[in-house]
């Protein structure tokens, strides 16, 4: 039916009493990415929680490798890393604690991506690997939340406002990450107003599927 | 996949242990209360042995509780300030097993601690020698149930304002039951009546019954607070 390795129809989704989409439909196949736009209060935020798993569609459905995401449970969200509003990041532990507890947790053996140390590595954290996460800047601590990224290995990565107080510098390495992270083929839905430079994004307005606008 | 399972639960576990142990102001919170609440009642009701023997089973016992209940804060709240909690429902492995190893650390820094300090204040309280065994067995058997019951409204309360006060409201009423027969095993050994093993098997029967609803009830109730 749908040919897309993630492929939504007819998505309907709520907050309260009122309707903020419906009949939404999209398509992510390997190597593919989606820019989501719309301006503030639209339900973008309500789309990506809804499409990892977080929060219940009223309507539609959400296939996954041709299956229905409700049935597929934790093998669907084992190949999803989400990073929302909030870092997810433990304050009282160190940055490559939480990395490395993050690893443990979230990944099945054989399944691990970068060790803790690689992935700070690789968003300019090394000299903060020791430091207690609660002492990191906002900025650092973004980007320790997208090192988990890179720590959990997984196909469809679902980014809400991604770079929310990252500077000029980590904006660029950011979107290459989200770049490499295509060519190997991986998924990506990135919400953000920020404007960013990744080649092969492909735009998604949410204000389509949004009837009765305020 | 079970090894897998296992192994994301201990790394739970661990983490937990880890949080918690760099916060030990927030553990030692519910003991020192446990201690200072014992304490009052020979203040209280003065040094007369043969009247603080009669209340102590009780009175330990609703302090043991009181101070599992405080303690029921720091279950889910930080976690899900920081967003950790959203991540923990992104794991491939079962919620309920995740939550169920985040409730076993918890015990193990609340409720072991108040069972292993209880023998010393059980003196205090003028309980008799030959009951301390039975009111530490009967803490060891009771306050893991009394974790896991908390947990689930614990979890149904994220996020609402004045959440602190409703778990109490929420979780005092369905404490009764191990409350009773709790302080009911205690006194049974203290005093010359019938035989605590009864009501330490119910205990025990009390806490295999939350083993098996008490993780699915609060991953239910983490994923209506989370939605």
């Amino acid at each position: 039916m749908s040919d897309g390795l993630f492929a939504v129809r007819g998505l309907s989704c709520m907050r309260g009493d009122k309707t903020l989409f419906a009949g939404l439909n999209l398509d992510l196949r390997p190597g593919e990415a989606l820019h989501v736009k719309g301006p503030n209060g639209l339900g973008k935020t309500t789309l990506l929680r809804a499409l990892c798993g977080l929060s219940r569609p009223v309507r539609g459905e959400i296939r996954w490798r041709g299956e229905k995401v409700s049935d597929l449970g934790e093998e669907f969200t084992a190949e999803v890393a989400y990073i929302g509003h909030l870092n997810g990041i433990q304050g009282d532990l160190t940055a490559s604690e939480n990395l490395r507890l993050a690893s443990q947790i979230f990944t099945r053996r054989g399944q691990e991506g970068l060790s803790a140390g690689e992935a700070l590595e690789r968003v300019g954290l090394r000299a903060q690997a020791g430091r207690p996460a609660r002492h990191l800047s906002q900025g650092q601590k973004r980007r320790l939340a997208l090192a988990r990224l890179l720590v959990l290995r997984r196909p469809l990565w679902v980014l809400d406002e991604p770079f929310t107080a990252l500077d000029v510098a980590s904006v660029g390495s950011l979107s290459s990450l989200i770049g490499e992270h295509m060519a190997g083929g991986g998924l990506a839905l990135v919400v953000s107003h920020q404007a960013f430079d990744l080649p092969g994004i492909r735009d998604f307005e949410l204000a389509q599927y949004c009837r009765a606008r305020k | 996949m079970i090894a897998d399972l296992l192994g994301g639960m201990r790394a739970v576990f661990v983490r937990e242990l880890l949080v918690f142990w760099r916060r030990s102001t927030e553990v030692m919170t519910a003991l020192v209360f446990f201690v200072i609440v014992t304490t009052l009642f020979p203040l209280a009701i003065g040094p007369e042995r043969r009247e603080l023997m009669l209340v102590a089973p009780g009175v330990l016992w609703v302090a043991a509780l009181l101070a599992t209940t405080l303690s029921l804060n720091h279950l889910f709240a930080s976690d899900y300030q920081d967003g950790s909690l959203e991540q923990v429902l992104m794991s491939p492995y079962p919620l309920s097993a995740m939550v169920l190893a985040k409730i076993a650390a918890h015990w193990v820094l609340t409720g072991l601690p108040l069972a292993l300090l209880s023998p010393l204040l059980a003196i205090q309280m003028a309980l008799p020698t030959k009951a301390i065994g039975t009111l530490v067995g009967s803490l060891l058997l009771g306050t893991p149930t009394l974790t896991l019951i908390g947990a689930v409204p614990a979890a149904l309360t994220l996020g609402v304002r004045g959440g602190g006060v409703l778990v109490s409201l929420l979780v005092l009423p369905l404490y009764t039951p191990v409350l009773i027969f709790g302080a009911e095993a205690v006194a049974a050994s203290a005093g010359q009546g019938f035989a605590s093993v009864a009501h330490l098997s119910l205990l025990g029967a009390f806490l295999a019954l939350a083993l098996s609803f008490a993780p699915w009830a609060s991953s239910a109730a983490l994923r209506v607070s989370l939605d």
